[in-house]
């Protein structure tokens, strides 16, 4: 780095734009914020001007310009200038040693977690921290881990990755419910069937890339909703499908009865124990999940899947059959979008196309891409974050006391989740974890710098 | 060895795109453990032809016959052209009709390897694992398609060590072998050069196409070229078949050479023949065949 860092601060500049701003916000604020319709007691219609909010309103924006050009910036400026090139790939290496350490804790920590809730929060208590936390993300740490495996390696972008998690969760409840196999059985034979769609939908979209299959893929996903819908006879329809067998502790039922689970075990009956029965299955599928697709990826087939991804000509001028490779790539990752959606309908006992819908398959691809293509330790942070977060806004209500009693957080669930998205997209565009790690080295394991791997577009 | 014989029969090769014929009626051949180059003014249709070879374009008419193994199973071209199949192989020999062929079943059974004028390495993997996806096809079997290698076994570990062993010897030849874990997107152009080459060879070719080799070489870094083709050549018996603008790589090492000038053969043969055929003179200058001792004197040449 030779050339001199640029730290000046160029003041008439930032007060340019601040003004710019500040324009452009009182265009816009105006007829949103600055004139208020009310109506009268005689029932007409009048325009309360509020200027004092609305200067409030173009004030915070012209700060938040000047902010950003006097300090921001040049901070950010004078940072890039020290960096040396290589200074993002050592900072991953640092973060790789922590991993390191980080890894057995969070497993340990996952491992633990209901024993921590209930010594925290009682037996009761702890039956939707243990639900809506420790399931509900780890059943999205599955799907973005399955869904990881065709955009993040093989960088195939595919947004009805849903349609899978639907196939895995009616197979279930509809094989469970005529037939009354058990949850066993059913788990791998709904990741077959998902896993045979997956090919079924693979072979038309092989010739498609980037954005044409993309949009394939969400139109798939919504054919899938569609027939869940009106093919009224088998799914009956949006009423959904009740009832559902609950997986049992190796045939003894989680229920009140004699010979249920906690009679068997002479403890009081409790739903916490089915709850935490579930936890340790999807953990433990989660688990699979994990060393599955990591092993994958250090095999022939995953170098195959992230050589489609960086060059599908070369691969082919390689003598990689790359129809075969993109088809085993649909296949695992709708296996394992069955896996979890087989465990979803046994979880929940009811489901309905509602669950199935295209904001579902937006959240796993968003798991993916802000865990970083490819990554999946990023992939289970990024669930961690992002249903985490979702779910502690329904806890939120002392923000009621800030903003008023018809204050609803989960409603501003989607503000806050786009928000993310914006500023992982500043500071990180490649994802939390943007850096590969190699597959096979021959001296060290060098971690590769997100600049030279492809995301795939197709 | 003997005469040597043919690796490689283009006969009446054309290909049309549309109204437009990039490659009319094209005859020639390549024999096993020559270097021979295919050369030509720009958009002469050489690489064209070159994906008709490698099965990424299917040539409008014409038959492209490749062998390895024993000779004699040659003799049973128009038996095989006859029927429907796509190839005989027998033993350790084979015969393919790479026509009737896809790009990827050229490069696996017929073991035809291929390198791009613009460089096509994986960018964001590391050399060594460059050179692993090259040999995808005996590892995937090795693997079990996956299964025994999910756990690991010890056949699978066996033929991933062989594996980087054969990595290890090519980055050894090309002088790479200290970089094998630096991606290969990081490496200068001279090398990436080289390392496509290397892993075009890791998947065991019968015969090397290279797409204009040494565009963007400084002389120093051709002279290395020139040798690496030499042994490639001599050391490991496969046949090169090259295109190259760079006349003193392809005088150097080409033991035959085919020169095409809008999609049509012009001359073919040794190196001392091409270069004094009047046609490619007057190719190559631009000109009508009349014309060439009046531009020739004007230029200077």
């Amino acid at each position: 780095m030779t050339q001199p860092v640029q730290a000046r601060v160029d003041v008439p500049r930032a007060i340019r734009d601040a003004v710019i701003a500040g324009l452009v916000a009182f265009g816009i604020l105006l007829p949103l914020i600055g004139l208020q319709t009310t109506v009268n007691i005689r029932n007409e219609l009048v325009l309360n001007p509020r200027p004092v909010l609305l200067a409030v309103m173009v004030a915070f924006v012209v700060t938040i310009s000047l902010v950003m050009s006097l300090v921001v910036q040049p901070l950010a400026a004078r940072r890039a200038a020290i960096r040396p090139d290589g200074a993002s790939v050592r900072a991953a290496q640092r973060r790789a040693r922590f991993a390191k350490i980080a890894i057995p804790f969070a497993l340990g920590f996952a491992f633990l977690f209901p024993v921590f809730v209930i010594a925290l929060g009682g037996l009761s208590g702890s039956v939707k921290w243990i639900d809506n936390f420790g399931i509900q993300i780890l059943i999205y740490i599955m799907l973005g881990l399955g869904l990881n495996v065709v955009v993040g390696l093989a960088g195939l972008l595919d947004l009805g990755y849903v349609a899978f998690y639907a196939v895995g969760a009616y197979s279930y409840a509809l094989l469970a419910k005529t037939f009354g196999f058990s949850f066993w059985v059913l788990l791998p034979l709904a990741g077959i069937l998902a896993a045979f769609w997956g090919i079924l939908l693979g072979f038309p979209v092989l010739r498609l890339r980037g954005d044409y299959l993309a949009i394939v893929t969400l139109a798939f996903g919504e054919i899938i909703r569609l027939v869940l819908i009106n093919w009224v006879d088998l799914t009956s329809g949006y009423a959904g499908i009740s009832g559902i067998p609950r997986p049992t502790f190796f045939g003894i039922p989680f229920t009140a009865n004699d010979d249920g689970f906690a009679a068997v075990f002479g403890l009081e009956f409790s739903p916490v124990y089915r709850t935490i029965f579930l936890y340790y299955v999807v953990l433990c599928l989660v688990l699979l999940t994990a060393f599955v697709t990591t092993r994958l990826r250090r095999l022939p087939i995953g170098r195959a899947w992230e050589a489609l991804r960086e060059d599908e000509i070369a691969c082919r001028a390689l003598g990689i059959d790359t129809t075969k490779t993109k088809l085993s790539a649909f296949a695992i990752g709708a296996m394992f979008g069955g896996f979890a959606g087989s465990f979803f309908a046994a979880r929940q006992g009811f489901i309905s196309p509602e669950s199935f819908t295209f904001m579902e398959s937006a959240m796993i691809v968003a798991i993916v891409v802000l865990g970083g293509m490819g990554s999946q330790v990023g992939v289970a942070i990024a669930a961690i974050v992002m249903i985490g977060g979702t779910e502690i806004m329904r806890d939120l209500d002392f923000l009621k006391a800030v903003f008023g009693s018809q204050f609803d957080p989960t409603q501003y669930r989607m503000l806050l989740f786009g928000l993310a998205m914006v500023l992982i997209m500043i500071w990180k565009p490649r994802g939390l974890i943007a850096t590969r790690d190699p597959t096979a080295f021959l001296h060290e394991r060098k971690l590769i710098a997100a600049k030279f791997v492809k995301e795939g577009r197709g | 060895m003997s005469v040597a014989h043919d690796v490689l029969r283009v006969e009446h090769l054309t290909m049309r795109f549309g109204g437009l014929v990039a490659v009319h009626d094209l005859s020639f051949t390549a024999r096993h453990g020559e270097i021979t180059a295919l050369i030509g003014p720009n958009g002469a249709g050489k690489t064209t032809v070159f994906n008709c070879i490698t099965g990424f374009y299917q040539p409008t008419e014409g038959r492209i016959a490749l062998q390895y193994g024993d000779p004699s199973i040659w003799n049973g071209l128009d038996a095989l052209t006859a029927s429907a199949a796509q190839s005989r192989v027998r033993r350790n020999s084979g015969l393919f009709l790479l026509e009737r062929m896809p790009d990827h079943a050229v490069a696996h059974h017929a073991r035809v390897a291929r390198t791009f004028q613009n460089i096509r390495l994986f960018r964001g993997m590391t050399v060594l694992e460059n050179l692993l996806v090259a040999q995808h096809n005996p590892l995937i079997r090795a693997s079990g398609f996956s299964l025994f290698g999910i756990f690991g076994l010890a056949p699978f570990r066996r033929a991933e060590d062989a594996a980087i062993d054969k990595a290890t010897h090519w980055l050894e030849t090309i002088n790479l072998i200290e970089r094998a874990d630096d991606p290969a997107g990081d490496l200068p152009y001279g090398d990436q050069r080289r390392l496509e080459i290397a892993r075009a060879m890791c998947t065991d070719p019968v015969l090397l196409c290279l797409d204009e080799p040494a565009a963007g070489l400084n002389p120093r870094e051709s002279a290395e070229l020139s040798e690496l083709l030499i042994s490639i050549r001599d050391r490991h018996k496969t046949s090169v078949l090259l295109i190259e603008h760079d006349m003193s790589v392809v005088m150097q090492i080409s033991d035959h050479v085919v020169v095409l000038d809008y999609g049509v053969k012009i001359s073919d043969g040794t190196c001392e023949e091409v270069k004094n055929d009047p046609n490619v003179i007057a190719a190559y200058l631009g000109v009508e065949q009349e014309e060439v001792e009046a531009v020739a004197t004007e230029v200077g040449l």
